[in-house]
């Protein structure tokens, strides 16, 4: 598999008037195309901050990013992030925050309204398009995020805890059901958890990032024999402890 | 289930019956409250308890606003103030929903001139009015500009801070879907801001008409602000007090006003 996108020696600090705080330091990995990829680590260990110079939000301090589009230019790939929230402006109908993105980059085509629609259909949010966000259960919420994101046929897929504001329950079955959907569309993805057992489900490949300057402590290519397509599959799959105990005893062995 | 069901339902209706008749009781206190100082002071003013030619009294405000409609053009009066009232509020408005756009746009324009804005906040903008009437004479437009210089700054101040406390995730969300600033602020800080619009809306417009009258009272020859003067100059307190009673009514239109505005709003844009 080709990569997307290739960090090399990413380095990153904050500055205050208080000194200097290193948050990255010489990280380095690649994203293939149609990889799903989990970045893990200790609360504040410069995650989101490794994703918004991914996204092109923060431009890094040290190192390079290298584009290889799937599309063969070398044209950065378009990114599409999804926050910790859903974000969808109470202001606005269902319909009206889907299309937010298009509406901004001027781009309401009637090919790319028309993808929107086949998407409302298919996330079953067809009916709901009227209606206030607010009117919306909390994982119906998500699924208009990610048709908002999907709007822009984004090939790169960023989520930073995308799930942390819905409850336990809901998120199990949220964050499987957002992931099918995105690995359906075949895009590639990149998602910071702090959620060890939402890493091994949901990765292709877990990459464990060490606290405070954040260096890349490990890799870990995530095979799960899966037995059927539910939520819970993969949390049922006999690698599962394995890869769990391995990334706790990666992040634990750090703290020690 | 269904005896349960329907004990919920009664009491889902008595809940609303008791939310009504809390809403009739409240309205027919203010009436009776009314009614009684009506009562009390035509009373007070008929049995000699106080002169009513100095506090008047209710049927001698009727009077008087009746022969100042005849003789007096009181219509054209409320009209002036009126209109130099909301004159003053619209551009209250347009100038400071301008102004803290740009203190928005350019943060380090607003940290340069957030002491000024502070300074002239506090400012009695009455120590102003003699300033205004040797600079633009007298006549609608210093009255105007008295009814702007009284609420414009306060405005400005909570308009930006209603600007500047707009959700930071929200922003970044307009950067990710590929926006610009002004994106993030057509698209996140002016509709986040309405609740604060509104609210300031109902202070501006108060002040407005504190504004416009001071600015009556100094360099007007018509408005009730000129009538207050005028008729206390000429001890015709009648005069007075009927045109402060006006003020009342013009005030509670004002808020009324607002209110509906409001009402409507947040139907549309559920706030």
């Amino acid at each position: 598999m080709p990569t997307i996108l290739e960090l090399k020696n990413i380095g990153y600090s904050y500055h205050s008037l208080h000194g200097e705080t290193q948050a990255l330091r010489d990280i380095s990995f690649g994203i293939e195309e149609g990889e799903f990829v989990a970045i893990v680590g200790p609360s504040g260990c410069g995650k989101s901050t490794l994703l918004s110079i991914i996204a092109g939000l923060l431009a890094p301090e040290q190192g390079t990013i290298l584009a290889n589009n799937p599309d063969g230019s070398l044209r950065y790939p378009r990114i599409g992030y999804m926050l910790q929230r859903d974000h969808l402006f109470e202001w606005r109908s269902v319909y009206r925050n889907v299309t937010l993105g298009l509406e901004i980059q001027n781009k309401k085509t009637p090919e790319r309204l028309a993808q929107v629609d086949r998407l409302l259909q298919e996330y079953g949010l067809a009916s709901f398009k009227d209606k206030r966000p607010s009117e919306l259960s909390g994982g119906m919420k998500q699924r208009a995020a990610l048709i908002r994101t999907l709007a822009l046929e984004p090939q790169l897929l960023l989520l930073d805890e995308p799930f942390s504001a819905l409850d336990y329950q809901t998120r199990l079955m949220v964050s499987a059901d957002i992931c099918r959907l995105i690995r359906q569309a075949g895009k590639t993805m990149v998602i910071i958890t702090h959620d060890l057992a939402e890493a091994v489900s949901l990765a292709d490949r877990v990459i464990v990032l060490s606290g405070r300057p954040a260096v890349v402590k490990a890799q870990i290519p995530i095979r799960l024999t899966l037995e059927d397509n539910s939520a819970l599959a993969a949390r049922n799959a006999p690698e599962f402890p394995f890869y769990f105990n391995k990334l706790w005893e990666e992040m634990t062995n750090e703290t020690a | 289930m269904k005896p349960h069901k329907k004990q919920e339902l009664t009491k889902q209706e008595a809940f609303v019956r008791q939310h009504r008749r809390l809403h009739h009781q409240i309205a027919a206190w203010r009436t009776v409250l009314f009614l009684l100082f009506l009562t009390l002071w035509e009373a007070s003013a008929s049995l000699g308890w106080i002169d009513s030619f100095f506090f008047s009294s209710p049927s001698r405000v009727f009077f008087c606003f009746l022969d100042q409609l005849r003789h007096n053009s009181m219509l054209t009066h409320i009209g002036i103030t009126l209109f130099e009232t909301i004159a003053s509020f619209f551009l209250v408005l347009v100038s400071s929903l301008a102004l803290s756009t740009l203190l928005w746009y350019f943060p380090k324009f607003s940290r340069v001139l957030e002491p000024y804005l502070v300074v002239l906040n506090s400012l009695p903008k009455s120590a102003l009015a003699p300033l205004f009437i040797v600079w633009l004479g007298t006549g609608p437009v210093t009255i105007i500009v008295a009814g702007i210089s009284v609420a414009v700054f306060g405005s400005i101040i909570s308009l930006h801070t209603g600007f500047q406390q707009s959700d930071e995730e929200k922003i970044t969300l307009i950067y990710t879907l590929g926006g610009t600033r002004r994106d993030a602020f057509f698209q996140v800080v002016l509709p986040g801001s309405i609740p604060i619009l509104l609210s300031t809306s109902k202070v501006n417009i108060g002040l407005a008409l504190v504004g416009v009258i001071i600015g009556e009272f100094l360099a007007a020859r018509q408005g009730l602000g000129y009538l207050i003067i005028y008729g206390s100059q000429v001890f015709r307190l009648d005069m007075v007090i009927t045109s402060i009673i006006v003020l009342c009514l013009i005030a509670l239109l004002f808020y009324r006003s607002i209110q509906a505005i409001e009402h409507q709003i947040r139907k549309r844009f559920s706030f």
